[in-house]
């Protein structure tokens, strides 16, 4: 995950000139052309000793292996799946990749449309294409709880500082919450407690460039907690 | 052609009492619709264009995917209720054309290469038509882009001049283009000014048509701020917040 | 096409057990409406409707023609409904599939059955010349309730359109007084009303001639809940669905049942109520916008 600056967020937008090659390097977000550095999405500025990058603030999920992530089966295949995981494309789960011995044509028994998992990404190759495995310490099918979407450029704000913003909806609610870097976040605890957690990730959604959210979102789970008892 | 009304009057402004040089108004609002992934509102004169981007996703049917990168499918599309005389529903040979050639305009200012196998898909729907929709559209287009997150190396922009009794003016009102000798639409990469869409039709010496072409450059870089400004705004409005 | 996490429906299926839905909406409650007229000028009537994300618009175009050799003295109505690639990632380009076409003719018949646009006062000449009204739908953003948004825009869009009479030469124009002037002999005809068309013609200002029209309240049935006014979320879990449209007395002016699942008559007569009850409200914005 990228550290955002807490002290400036100038937001920049495509074409924007950065900076030069001879200075710094090109990071995520950016393009080089002639030597110059330019932003290639709307997004916020970030600039460290080495690298200017630039944090979308719009778009789709783009993979990076390691990433957790919450895929939904689209299809059954005869030895894989093939699951959305909000990216550009379909990634496939090879049934080498999950904890059950599945025999040849019967990945449905295991995993059906509709179904939803907790995986990593395994690999991204140069065509793009995606594999997924549920190899991995506490992956595996989702069977109750809620899943919401938020932006993929959102999620660094759901999880906060080194994870404040979670751990503090969780210290709140007493909910498992799993945030998949593709912008789904899985919820599950008492039904009213589900309710609380999605109403402060749209609070945190909607004003995600705010100053002091951390503080902000502390401040609506504390009164919900008054109102309740 | 032969005008057979007054375009200009005693004082040398335009039917719609414009100077030759000025644009008509224009209003941009991003990110007006919650299921696309980006859009865009736009009114131009009385041109009204809403664009939306999905994508990028993994282009269908498969034969049209190119293994090295995105494809652009604009899709430019005429509301029945748009124009004088209902148009009928659906695409045409105008229609098809503009798509192709706005399709071609975007390929190039988008980083195709980052998504191969994919499509990016821009719908542009013109509600209300009057002279330089393409234009119109193809600005919508461009912000609507840069709203879906799509990496992309500049905002794309157009705008058109042509000739009206024997002089260039700039983006021709709907008598005007009727009327007039000649209409130049371009689109623009304003951060290089590169031409990436071109259409003339009509009757230019080589010296109106640079001068057409400067003033439509100029209109361009005039439109690319208002651009920048309403995409901006999106992201102000939130800080307030 | 978009998936839906199965566990996303699994919730909407547990909230409505506790009387809740997603959005915190009552069962019978519809989303924020919002209607804007006259948007578009090239238009003869035009109106933006909003439910919630839910966005149309429609235009209303008039046009001289040729009547039904069945109905001579009768103007002429047609509705089209284009579900464009702009409005959802499902959408795809092409000529209309069912969807759009139910929707179409859904809209149409509330309007068409229930008489709201008074043909007979829509021809200029019989047998010759009559008005065409063509109504069409432009889906521009798509969560849900499309049959209720689009009929609601049909509605604000007729209600603000005016007969394009500026284009009728001075032997139609006559023709077409003498044809609503005839009108003066038929049975429970308000002469007044007639006379103040036939001035509005003159003066080119002459609104489409409509009655009250019905209005259309939309329900779906999931998890043996019934909502009204659903959200894509809630028409993807949906077993039956059925929409009532109507009129300003409470009575019922037209209907449709649709999707494989099914309702028993309890049911039917909540359902009714209820969109007896959102109807009102609805009318009243309506009004409201249209300067009624």
């Amino acid at each position: 995950m990228i550290f955002m600056s807490q002290e400036k967020r100038e937001v920049v937008i495509p074409s924007q000139l950065l900076g030069d090659i001879k200075n710094k390097k090109a990071g995520r977000g950016t393009f080089i052309e002639n030597g110059k550095i330019y932003a290639e999405t709307i997004g916020v500025l970030n600039i460290s000793s080495e690298y200017i990058n630039v944090i979308s603030l719009e778009g789709r999920y783009d993979p990076v292996e390691g990433d957790f992530v919450i895929g939904v089966v689209e299809e059954p295949l005869a030895s894989s799946w093939l699951v959305d995981i909000k990216a550009p494309y379909p990634a496939l789960l090879h049934v080498n990749e999950v904890p059950w011995d599945v025999e040849f044509n019967e990945t449905g028994k295991y995993l059906n449309k509709g179904d939803s998992i907790m995986a990593k990404v395994l690999s991204v190759d140069m065509e793009k294409k995606l594999q997924i495995t549920l190899n991995d310490r506490n992956l595996y099918k989702i069977k109750d709880g809620h899943i919401i979407d938020v932006e993929p450029s959102k999620v660094p704000r759901v999880i906060g500082k080194k994870g404040s913003m979670i751990s503090l909806l969780k210290k709140y609610t007493r909910c498992r919450i799993f945030v998949g870097q593709n912008g789904r976040i899985w919820i599950n605890g008492d039904d009213e407690d589900i309710e609380k957690v999605i109403y402060a990730i749209r609070k945190i959604e909607k004003e995600s460039l705010a100053y002091g959210l951390t503080n902000k979102i502390e401040e609506i789970l504390k009164k919900d907690v008054k109102d309740v008892q | 052609m032969k005008p057979d009304i007054k375009l200009f009057d005693s004082d040398g402004k335009r039917l719609d009492g414009r100077k030759p040089d000025e644009l008509r108004e224009i209003k941009i609002e991003v990110g007006v619709l919650h299921r696309a992934e980006g859009s865009c509102y736009l009114e131009w004169g009385g041109n009204k264009a809403i664009a939306a981007v999905y994508g990028p996703r993994e282009a269908i049917p498969r034969h049209t995917q190119n293994p090295l990168r995105a494809i652009i499918n604009a899709r430019y599309n005429m509301a029945a209720f748009s124009v004088e005389d209902r148009k009928r529903p659906g695409p045409d040979r105008r229609s098809r054309e503009i798509s192709k050639v706005i399709s071609e305009a975007l390929a190039k200012i988008v980083l195709t290469e980052r998504f191969p196998r994919a499509s990016i898909d821009v719908n542009i729907e013109i509600l209300e038509a009057e002279a330089g929709t393409r234009c119109a559209g193809l600005t919508a287009a461009g912000v609507a882009l840069a709203d879906a997150g799509i990496p992309i190396r500049d905002i794309p922009v157009a705008c058109a001049a042509g000739k009206i009794e024997n002089q260039v003016v700039l983006d021709l009102g709907k008598d005007e283009d009727n009327h007039g000798d000649a209409d130049l639409p371009i689109a623009i990469s304003p951060r290089t000014n590169e031409i990436l869409l071109m259409q003339m039709d009509g009757h230019l010496t080589l010296d109106e048509f640079d001068t057409a072409l400067e003033l439509a450059m100029k209109g361009c870089h005039i439109v690319s701020d208002l651009q920048k400004k309403a995409i901006l705004k999106k992201y102000q409005n939130i800080e307030e917040v | 096409m978009t998936i839906t996490p199965l566990i996303k429906h699994d919730y909407l299926a547990k909230l409505a057990e506790r009387g809740k839905r997603a959005d915190g909406r009552e069962f019978n409650e519809f989303r924020n409406i919002e209607i804007e007229t006259n948007i578009i000028s090239k238009a003869e009537g035009s109106a933006r409707v909003k439910i919630g994300n839910t966005q149309v618009v429609v235009g209303i175009k008039m046009d001289v023609g040729e009547p039904y050799s069945d109905s001579p003295e009768s103007g002429v109505m047609t509705t089209a409904a284009e579900l464009i690639p702009l409005a959802s990632p499902d959408f795809e380009a092409g000529p209309p599939r069912e969807n759009a076409i139910e929707l179409a003719r859904v809209v149409d018949r509330g309007i068409r059955e229930s008489g709201v646009i008074e043909l007979d006062k829509l021809c200029i000449e019989p047998e010759e010349k009559v008005w065409i009204v063509f109504i069409d739908i432009h889906i521009i953003d798509y969560d849900g309730n499309l049959f209720d948004a689009a009929s609601l825009a049909a509605l604000a869009a007729l209600m603000t359109a005016k007969v394009p009479s500026n284009r009728l030469n001075d032997d139609e124009t006559n023709s077409y007084e003498k044809q609503l002037e005839k009108l003066y002999s038929i049975p429970g005809v308000d002469e007044a009303i007639i006379k103040k068309q036939i001035e509005s013609l003159k003066n080119e200002d002459f609104p489409l001639p409509l009655k009250e029209p019905p209005i259309s309240c939309t329900s779906v049935k999931y998890n043996n809940v019934i909502v009204m006014d659903a959200s894509l979320d809630e028409e993807e879990i949906a077993e039956a669905r059925l929409t009532v449209a109507t009129d300003e007395n409470g009575d019922i002016r037209a209907m449709q049942k649709g999707l494989s699942g099914s309702f028993d008559v309890e049911e039917i007569k909540k359902v009714i109520k209820t969109s007896i009850d959102n109807g009102k409200k609805i009318r009243e914005i309506l009004y409201k916008n249209v300067g009624k």
